[in-house]
């Protein structure tokens, strides 16, 4: 039986697993959660993860959720080649390292600009005002500096010579500002030749597949919005509006 | 030369590490950098780590932040007993699950308590916002809802029948509230009796030691903080 992942590609974890699984040649499954159709609300999306989250695992009986430990599982289950999480006490620690400091400091920021810029008019019908944009760009940018000078530092990647888990993450989030007209890439040279031997590390083709739909994005506002979401998202939104 | 870790126990993270490196007996040093006293600010410990938090760890050239990535690299130095990142793989994924998701709830609720009730009221010299404390405290009940009924269950540990790093970083998360006077355990007895065999696992000793410093943080509110730290806060603390 096949390991099942639940995806949706707009989310930035889903594209990581989406990258390393291909890339790694892993067979799974691709069970399509589509957000914005609500099905990760649905009751049988909740038997695979209570949390109704994407990215979500099933492997038989065996359900998983969060990214990192969706990657983390897959590396060890199907042997991945060392460099993605490296057997090196200290280089292994320094994906670790970045792993832990990416949830509340690139992933908290990097996808603000989306739901400022598309989702929130979206679900809500109301714009905002750009200096709300552009206080989430700042306190990005902070991240970003903090990610330059303690993460990427002047190695070709997060932890030396080779790509990691640590590479693949922060690249998945640092596209969901570039799908709105965010080019986070623009006056930072070191980061962009960073993003461009991920994308050649990766493979540029999987690269583009993975980030299709979010590069695409501004085709979501004919979309109808299911109901029941708007009504989960409305505590969400309105605190994002504040 | 033995492993220096950089600590506050007044931070959940470095008490997580503290009760480990000592249940563990691993063999470190202890330096303390009182964050009261704005001490991680200091361009000394900046050379430790760039991000200027605690806890950090120092072995040798080598330098390491974040508490998740010090724990499993002690776990993996000095071989700690398997139960605390259990090799089993689906084990272990549990644990890493447990990990990742508690950044940005358990962790993130707890601590905004703490900043509502205790550091804002430090820093800007008036008394704590009511409403904001409430709001923090419900944001916490929905991760403490979520925490039960995903991660507990009805186990004992998080992965099972014994403690691992989950329940560790868990417990020192929910003990900033008590501390600040939240009693998050009161009417959840299943979390009560959950806590009561994490403090037995560790040792009951062992966790009062670590707690102690968090558990009289009343005396923090005499605190005079050095002008650097209060504008560094200020700015750190901005709604």
């Amino acid at each position: 039986m096949v390991v099942e992942l639940f995806l949706d590609l707009r989310s930035q974890p889903c594209r990581a697993l989406f990258i390393f699984a291909k890339k790694n040649n892993i067979p799974f499954e691709f069970k399509h959660v589509e957000l914005l159709k609500g099905q990760h609300l649905s009751e049988e999306f909740g038997k695979v993860n209570v949390l109704k989250k994407v990215p979500a695992l099933k492997d038989g009986a065996f359900t998983l959720a969060e990214s990192t430990a969706i990657l983390l599982y897959l590396s060890r289950k199907y042997n991945t080649p060392d460099h993605w999480y490296p057997s090196d006490t200290q280089k292994r620690a320094r994906v670790d390292e970045y792993l832990s400091w990416h949830h509340t400091n690139i992933r908290s920021n990097a996808g603000k600009a989306l739901w400022i810029k598309v989702l929130i008019p979206l679900f809500t019908g109301q714009t905002l005002p750009p200096e709300k944009l552009q206080e989430v760009m700042d306190e990005l940018a902070i991240s970003l500096k903090q990610f330059e000078e303690k993460f990427l530092q002047d190695k070709p990647f997060i932890v030396g010579s080779e790509i990691s888990l640590a590479d693949l993450m922060a690249i998945v989030e640092l596209m969901q500002p570039i799908g709105v007209g965010c080019d986070i890439f623009e006056d930072r040279p070191k980061l962009s030749e960073w993003r461009n031997r991920v994308e050649e590390a990766v493979g540029k083709e999987l690269f583009q597949e993975a980030h299709e739909l979010i590069l695409n994005i501004k085709e979501l506002s004919n979309i109808q919005i299911d109901p029941q979401l708007k009504e989960h998202l409305a505590p969400v939104l309105r605190k994002m509006m504040k | 030369m033995v492993v220096e870790l950089f600590l506050d126990l007044r931070s959940q993270p470095c008490r997580a590490l503290f009760i480990f490196a000592k249940k563990n007996n691993i063999p470190f040093e202890f330096k303390h950098v009182e964050l009261l006293k704005g001490q991680h600010l200091s361009e000394e410990f900046g050379k430790v780590n760039v991000l200027k938090k605690v806890p950090a760890l120092k072995d040798g050239a080598f330098t390491l932040a974040e508490s998740t990535a010090i724990l499993l690299y002690l776990s993996r130095k000095f071989n700690t007993p398997d139960h605390w990142y259990p090799s089993d793989l689906q084990k272990r994924a549990r644990v890493d699950e447990y990990l990742s998701w508690q950044h940005t709830t358990i962790r993130e609720k707890g601590c905004k308590i703490f900043i509502t009730k205790v550091l804002v009221p430090l820093v800007v010299g008036q008394p704590f916002s009511p409403e904001k404390l409430e709001e923090a405290v419900e944001e916490l009940n929905s991760a403490l809802k979520q925490f039960e009924e995903k991660f507990l269950q009805d186990k004992p540990f998080i992965v099972g029948n014994e403690i691992s790093l989950a329940d560790l970083v868990a417990i020192v998360e929910l003990m900033q509230p008590v501390g600040c006077g939240c009693d998050i355990f009161e009417n959840r007895p299943k979390l009560v009796e959950w806590r009561s065999r994490v403090e037995e696992a560790v040792g009951k000793e062992l966790f009062q030691q670590a707690h102690e410093i968090m558990l009289n943080v009343k005396n923090m509110s005499t605190t005079q903080l050095p002008p650097e730290l209060r504008e560094h806060l200020k700015q750190l603390l901005k709604p």
